[in-house]
Formats: structure tokens, C-alpha cells, sequence
């Protein structure tokens, strides 16, 4: 055999990578693959919509208030004559933006936790009763208290718009690492035992060196798993936090937002609540189906069956 | 079984003063001041012995402890003297009041907490019976049709938040059909059949969001728990036996699958009356989640507190029961 045909048949194989395999199985999963689908479809929509749907989610018509579903306003207008659709798309930039920084935070937080409780041994005892006690604490009553304690002083800081987004993120990535460290934690524990761990550190492989290279990227499926609970449980608190009257201020759309405005019109105008509570749960729901089909197709034991 | 209950019992003291010291903190570290709603026109030095009068001017771990001593102690030997009528020393106790209605805290969780009893009661018992039929014939049946409805159901139920529900049902069955009353009306008195028919029709919206998220969760559970059990070896056992199929199923796999499943539905009451501040405040129930909020909306701060430190207290004890029904119903776990 030549060496041509070797990195030939090299590069055949590793057309086979295991993430091509993940992928495979997740294509089977046909909930997990509209809920992808659909997902995409709405940050598409989300991020260029705006630029499409040229009227500003914040223009008051009011001749043309209240008014339902019309080829001019295809979701209605609300009672200043603001365009409902155009604000769904101005609020789902904002939730989606809530819940992927939010997971993201979480997940830093939750992995960082998890590996470090998992690696050191002396931070394993302490770490997990934090983990604990986190768990034991009534989050959605907290989420609001400490929202209505520091939501004047950050909107003093950093304006309005921005002060309450950073407390909200920050917020909701506080409350929800601990599921992500657990997880780690025991995936952790266990690669801890296995042969390339102890190959690597019987070759003198520095901690740090051997997290990166060695622990993080098997604890991924996991990771991945969590992330898209993550997505979801943080759009559905910033939207409760929004609909209780203690998110974002009104001129300010996100969809928990219009939903909690749109309540109080609801004899007057009720398609107008189903709009931004569809888009709510519509996403909510394929971020979960992603989450399934990537937790089946990550776990080699249910593969191909 | 003694030793492992007392040694859970341990753990949740130093959980439950941690908890609180956080929640104190958290409220006294705020950047708001407790007076800066009074009106502008009050000299400093009046306000300066309005903070004392409230307490203000001492240092942090005096107040946390006096806070303490209110709460676990002058509180409880209250509500001790009120059921069975006796007076324990002078009787004038501080007590920890509302900064809005100048009432005490306890008795404004009292007046509330029937309502959110009952409806939060009412729905996890009802998204509980739903829910184990559905687990038991999915895991049965597994991928069926019957499997797969049930499925795609309980992943909308867990999906869609429980605010869209209620809002939904209000317009689908108030507004368009008026079958039910989109508010709860606390004052109604059940005293005749036609009240309690009242009763009934303004309790099914809000018992029936909550409890479609409930079933959602547990029907799941029972589902997977179901499933783990079908294929062990005590039930091919039972069948070589030549048991029915219905016992087999009924009796040992059903058994054996809700054990499990019972120390979810206990760790989840805490999560469900969390989700029930949000559903009273769509369906205008004044429970304890209403009064929260307008707590929190008028930052009476020892009303907050209280009632945080209550969810908090739901929490652990429903953690510690979770644990010990799991002792009692799975000796493999007692690790004694």
C-alpha cells in the first residue's frame, strides 16, 4: 500500500468521526430535526426580520389601534397601533438574547463547579454542600426579590435597557448551574478511573493541561445536553419574570413582555395574547425536542436502535 | 431507619439558618433604603429617628439574630397560644410585621393560605391521577400510538409555560365560550349546591393549568420508571408463574416502579407552589404567590422575607420527606 492510498483511507475515516455518527442518529429523531429546524427558522427571523419588516416595533399609529389580523399588520396592532408582529420580532431578539447569554452563564458556572469538584478532591466536599444549599433555596421568590432590590441601581449604571439585562442574565445564569455541575461532576468522576487518564498523568500531564485536554472535551455530551435545558428554562424565566411585571419596562418589547401587556386587553382583542405566548412556547418546545434527540444520540448504549 | 432519618434531620438545621442568613442578607444588602418611599418633605433628623425606630442603626449579625429570635421563636409561641388558648409568659411579643398593613406577617400568610392550599392541592392531585395512567399504559405499550400522543402531550405540558396556559384557557373559555369566571372570587361562601357549583367552575381553570404541568412531569417519570422495571427478572418470574398479566402489571411492576416516582412528587410540591405564584397572578387567586408579589411590588420588606424564608422551608422539609419515604420505601438506600 502506499502512503496515498493510506491518507486516503485516513481521510475516509475521519469523515466517520463520532460527531458524524452523533449526527446520523440524530437525523433519525424526526422531533429533534423540526425542533432544529424550527429553531433556526426563528433566529433567522429574529436577527434579519427586522431589516425585512420595515415598520419600528415602537411606531404608534393610533387610527390604527386594536385592530386584528390584516395584510398591513398580519398579527394585529396593539392600543397605541403598535405592530404586533414587528414587536414579536424585536422581543424574540431579546429572549433568545436572554437565553442563550443566560444558559451560557450557566453553563460556565455548572461546568466549572462540576469539573472542579470532580478533579480535586479537596474541593469535592465543600463545592457539592454549595451545590446543595443552591438547590434548597426557593429560586423563582429570589429571582424576584433580587430583581426588585438591584433593578434601580443597575438601570442607574448602565441605562435602562442594559442594566436590566445584565441583572436579569446575570440572575437566571446563578440560579441554574448546580443540575450542570452534578452531571459533570459524576461524568467526571468516573473518566477520573479510566486507563488514558492515568496514561496521561503517568506521563507528567499538568492538571490544567489534562481538564482541557482530556476531562472537558468527554464530559461534552453532557454539556451540550444541559445547554439546550439551559435555552429553554431561561427563556421560560425571563418571560415569567416579564409577565409578573419585574423584567424589561414596556417600551422595551420581549415576548414574556407583550404577553403580560396583551393580558390586560383580552375581552377587547384576544388573538392578540396568542401571538407572543405561541412564539414563547413554539420555542420552548423545539429547544426541547433538540435537547431529546441530542441526549439520545449522544449516549452510545440507545444508539441505532 | 432512626439513625438515618436523625442524620437527615441534622442536615437541615444548618441548611434552613444558612438559607436564612442569606435571604436577610440579600434584603439588608440591597442598595434601597426602607424610608426612601416616605415623602421628601420629612427633615433628616426625623428620618434618621424613623431608621432607628425601625432598627436600623444596628449592626448586621444584632439584627439577623433578633430577626431569628422573631421568627423562630416569639412567631411560633403565637400561633401555639392562638390553637390551644393558653398564655405562655407576658404575651407581648415583637412580632415581625408588615410594613404595608402594619399587621402581623403570620396572620396575612393565614388569611391566604387556604386558597393556594386548595388550588395548588386541589391540581397536584389531580395532575397525579392523570399522570400514572398515562405512564403506566405508555410504558406498557411502549410506542404505540397511545405512546406517542402521550409523549408529544407531556412534552407540550413541560414546554409551554403555565402563564400561556392560563392565559389561553382564559380566552378560549371566558371570553369566547364564558363557561368559567376568569377571576377567582375568594368571598364566595360554599353554604348551598349552587355555590358550590360556583366554586367548582371558578377553581377548574386555574386547577386545571397547573395540574396539565404537573401530569406532564409525572406521567413522564412513571413512564420511564415503568419502563425500567418491565424488563427485569422478577416479572418474567411473576409471568412464568402464571400470573394475569393484570396482577404482573398492577401488582408487582406497579409497585415497585411508583417508588421512584413518589419521591418525585414529593421533591416537586415546593417547585408547584412556586409555579402557583405565577398561575394566582393570572387568574387573580389571592394566595400566598399573590402576596408576594405585592409584597415585592411595595418592598415591604419583612412580608418578602417571611414569605421567601417560608418557600425556602417547603423546600427542605419536602426534601427531608422525599429522603425518608425513600428510606422507608427502598431499604437498599438507608445505607445503615
Amino acid at each position: 500500500m502506499t502512503d496515498a492510498t493510506l491518507a486516503q483511507a485516513g481521510r475516509n475515516r475521519a469523515g466517520r468521526s463520532q460527531w458524524a455518527d452523533v449526527w446520523d442518529q440524530f437525523k433519525t429523531h424526526r422531533g429533534a430535526l423540526l425542533g432544529m429546524g424550527f429553531f433556526i427558522f426563528v433566529s433567522l427571523l429574529v436577527i434579519f426580520g427586522p431589516w425585512l419588516w420595515d415598520i419600528p416595533p415602537n411606531y404608534i399609529d393610533i387610527r390604527a389601534k386594536n385592530q386584528g389580523p390584516s395584510l398591513a399588520h398580519p398579527m394585529g396592532t396593539d392600543q397605541l397601533g403598535r405592530d404586533t408582529f414587528a414587536q414579536v420580532l424585536a422581543g424574540g431578539r431579546v429572549s433568545l438574547l436572554v437565553g442563550v447569554t443566560a444558559m451560557a452563564l450557566s453553563l460556565v458556572l455548572g461546568t466549572l463547579v462540576g469539573v472542579l469538584a470532580g478533579y480535586f478532591k479537596r474541593l469535592d466536599g465543600p463545592l457539592m454542600r454549595l451545590t446543595d444549599l443552591f438547590l434548597a433555596l426557593p429560586l423563582l421568590p429570589l429571582l424576584l426579590v433580587i430583581i426588585m432590590l438591584f433593578r434601580d441601581t443597575l438601570r442607574a449604571a448602565f441605562g435602562p435597557e442594559t442594566g436590566i439585562f445584565i441583572l436579569i442574565v446575570f440572575v437566571i445564569g446563578i440560579t441554574s448551574w448546580m443540575q450542570t455541575a452534578r452531571i459533570v461532576r459524576g461524568d467526571v468522576l468516573s473518566l477520573k478511573e479510566q486507563e488514558f487518564v492515568l496514561a496521561a498523568r503517568s506521563i507528567g500531564t499538568p492538571s490544567h493541561r489534562m481538564i482541557l485536554r482530556h476531562i472537558l472535551p468527554n464530559v461534552l455530551s453532557p454539556i451540550m445536553v444541559s445547554a439546550t435545558l439551559g435555552i429553554a428554562n431561561a427563556i421560560i424565566t425571563e418571560s415569567a419574570l416579564s409577565f409578573l411585571g419585574l423584567g424589561f419596562p414596556s417600551d422595551f418589547p420581549t415576548w414574556g413582555r407583550l404577553l403580560f401587556d396583551s393580558t390586560n386587553f383580552m375581552t377587547l382583542n384576544p388573538e392578540r395574547v396568542i401571538w407572543p405566548g405561541l412564539a414563547i412556547s413554539l420555542t420552548v418546545l423545539s429547544v426541547n425536542y433538540i435537547g431529546d434527540g441530542l441526549r439520545d444520540a449522544l449516549d452510545p448504549r440507545i444508539r441505532g436502535r | 431507619m432512626l439513625n438515618y432519618t436523625i442524620r437527615r434531620l441534622m442536615f437541615t438545621v444548618p441548611v434552613l439558618l444558612f438559607i436564612s442568613f442569606i435571604i436577610f442578607l440579600l434584603l439588608d444588602l440591597a442598595p434601597n433604603d426602607p424610608t426612601g418611599n416616605l415623602p421628601m418633605t420629612i427633615p433628616p433628623e426625623v428620618r434618621q429617628q424613623i431608621r432607628e425606630s425601625l432598627g436600623l442603626d444596628q449592626p448586621i449579625w444584632v439584627r439577623y439574630l433578633l430577626w431569628c429570635k422573631q421568627f423562630f421563636i416569639n412567631e411560633p409561641l403565637n400561633i401555639i397560644e392562638q390553637w390551644f388558648g393558653i398564655q405562655i409568659g407576658d404575651g407581648d411579643r415583637l412580632r415581625v410585621r408588615s410594613w404595608a398593613t402594619r399587621s402581623p406577617v403570620v396572620d396575612l400568610i393565614v388569611e391566604r393560605m387556604p386558597q393556594t392550599l386548595w388550588v395548588v392541592g386541589m391540581s397536584y392531585v389531580v395532575g397525579i391521577i392523570i399522570a400514572i395512567p398515562i405512564g403506566v399504559i405508555s410504558a406498557y405499550r411502549q410506542y404505540s400510538w397511545f405512546d406517542q400522543a402521550g409523549t408529544f402531550i407531556s412534552m407540550v405540558g413541560f414546554s409551554v409555560p403555565t402563564f400561556f396556559t392560563g392565559v389561553l384557557m382564559i380566552v378560549v373559555f371566558s371570553v369566547w365560550l364564558g363557561w368559567f369566571p376568569s377571576i377567582y372570587d375568594t368571598t364566595l361562601v360554599v353554604e348551598d349546591w349552587s355555590s358550590f357549583v360556583q366554586q367548582v367552575r371558578q377553581m377548574a381553570m386555574p386547577v386545571f393549568v397547573l395540574a396539565l404541568f404537573n401530569a406532564a412531569q409525572i406521567s413522564r417519570f412513571m413512564r420511564a420508571s415503568m419502563l425500567d422495571n418491565l424488563n427485569q427478572d422478577y416479572v418474567r418470574t411473576a409471568r412464568a408463574k402464571g400470573l394475569k398479566e393484570k396482577t404482573v402489571l398492577l401488582v408487582h411492576v406497579l409497585r415497585n416502579s411508583l417508588i421512584p416516582v413518589v419521591t418525585v412528587i414529593a421533591l416537586n410540591v415546593p417547585q408547584v407552589f412556586g409555579g402557583a405564584i405565577i398561575t394566582e397572578q393570572v387568574f387573580k387567586v389571592n394566595g400566598l404567590g399573590q402576596l408576594l408579589i405585592i409584597g415585592i411590588q411595595g418592598a415591604d420588606i419583612p412580608l418578602v422575607q417571611t414569605l421567601t424564608f417560608i418557600f425556602a422551608v417547603l423546600i427542605v422539609l419536602f426534601n427531608l420527606i422525599a429522603d425518608i419515604l425513600y428510606g422507608i420505601l427502598d431499604p437498599r438506600i438507608r445505607y445503615d
